[in-house]
Order: C-alpha cells, then sequence, then structure tokens
C-alpha cells in the first residue's frame, strides 16, 4: 500500500469518525458531521497538493 | 476539607473508568453503557494502530534529549495496552527506508491522541457534562 492519496483517505477517514462520534449524539448528524471533516479533509488535500504542484521552482 | 468517602468512592471510579478507558479504546463508553461509540472506539483507533505499524510507522522512544521524539512517544502512548502488545510483540521499529514511514508515523501518533480525547469524552459523560 503504497498510494498516498488512499493513505491520506483512510487516516482522514478514521480522524473524521472519531470525531463525529465524540462530538455528536445523533447518527444523522454524526454522518453529516463525519461526511463534511472528510470530504473538508480529502478536498484541502488535493488543493494543498495542486498549489504545491510548481515547487520546488 | 477532607472528601467524604462517597466522594472518595466517585473519584476512585472515575479514575478506574479513565483507566480503562485508556488502557482499552472505547471501554470507558462500553463502561457507561454507551454501547455503539464504544464498540466504533473500539474498532476504529486500534486498527488505525495496526494500519500505523503494517505500513512501518515507529513507536518512538522517550528520548527527552529530543523534545520531539519525547511528545510523539507519548502520543504513541496514548493508545494504551495496545502500545505494550505491540511493543512486546517486537512491532513498530519502523523503518525510515519505506515510503510510508511518515505516513506510519502520523496515524501511530493520531491514533495514541485520538484515544487521549476520547478517555476525556468518557470523564465528561461521568461527570455529566455530557449526555
Amino acid at each position: 500500500m503504497k498510494s498516498h492519496l488512499l493513505l491520506m483517505a483512510i487516516f482522514a477517514f478514521f480522524v473524521s469518525l472519531v470525531f463525529a462520534v465524540i462530538t455528536k449524539d445523533d447518527t444523522r448528524e454524526q454522518l453529516r458531521f463525519g461526511g463534511m471533516m472528510f470530504g473538508g479533509f480529502l478536498a484541502s488535500a488535493l488543493v494543498l497538493g495542486w498549489l504545491m504542484y510548481p515547487f520546488p521552482l | 476539607m477532607r472528601a467524604t468517602a462517597a466522594e472518595e468512592t466517585q473519584s476512585g471510579t472515575l479514575f478506574l473508568l479513565c483507566l480503562a478507558s485508556w488502557a482499552i479504546p472505547g471501554a470507558g463508553h462500553l463502561w457507561l453503557g454507551r454501547r455503539s461509540k464504544g464498540l466504533i472506539f473500539l474498532v476504529a483507533l486500534p486498527l488505525m494502530f495496526a494500519i500505523g505499524v503494517a505500513i512501518r510507522g515507529r513507536l518512538f522512544p522517550f528520548e527527552l534529549a529530543d523534545p520531539l521524539v519525547g511528545l510523539a512517544a507519548l502520543a504513541n502512548l496514548g493508545i494504551g495496552a495496545t502500545y505494550f502488545i505491540a511493543g512486546a510483540l517486537g512491532y513498530g521499529g519502523g523503518d525510515v527506508r519505506a515510503v510510508t514511514y511518515e505516513y506510519g508515523n502520523a496515524f501511530l501518533i493520531v491514533a495514541g491522541l485520538l484515544n487521549m480525547l476520547v478517555v476525556i469524552d468518557a470523564y465528561d459523560v461521568a461527570m455529566g457534562r455530557k449526555s
């Protein structure tokens, strides 16, 4: 397992899962919060990855 | 002012609850009757730790001379009994040449830190601060 994207997605999944379960009690809220957090992780990693693409110059 | 016997019993129980929650992720929530939350922690956190070990992350030693290594060791310890089991079985040596080494470290460190949050959450539930 050497895919950085896959490892990052797995990492984001676990962190989002634990945070959603800790912070919310209702299952629907947990799914919503966890999904948003997971999506935020993936989106920010992809955006930052593309922003860093030209470096080193 | 001396604590009453009831307060001492409660603080003793709280200590045991936090200790159990630290040693076995999710045990505190299971103890308090939060079965679904406890089971999720019981599966997710050791699995995250196991993935970290499998992709050749390192369990850091307690080296106070290097503060970052010491802090990483403290975070690793947060996962509880799993840390000692992995150490006793010879896992967690890490392989700095592996392309997944840093990812493995992130998995191991964050699994420990998340378990510390779970312990605090169990304490809050036991104190009645959370439902």
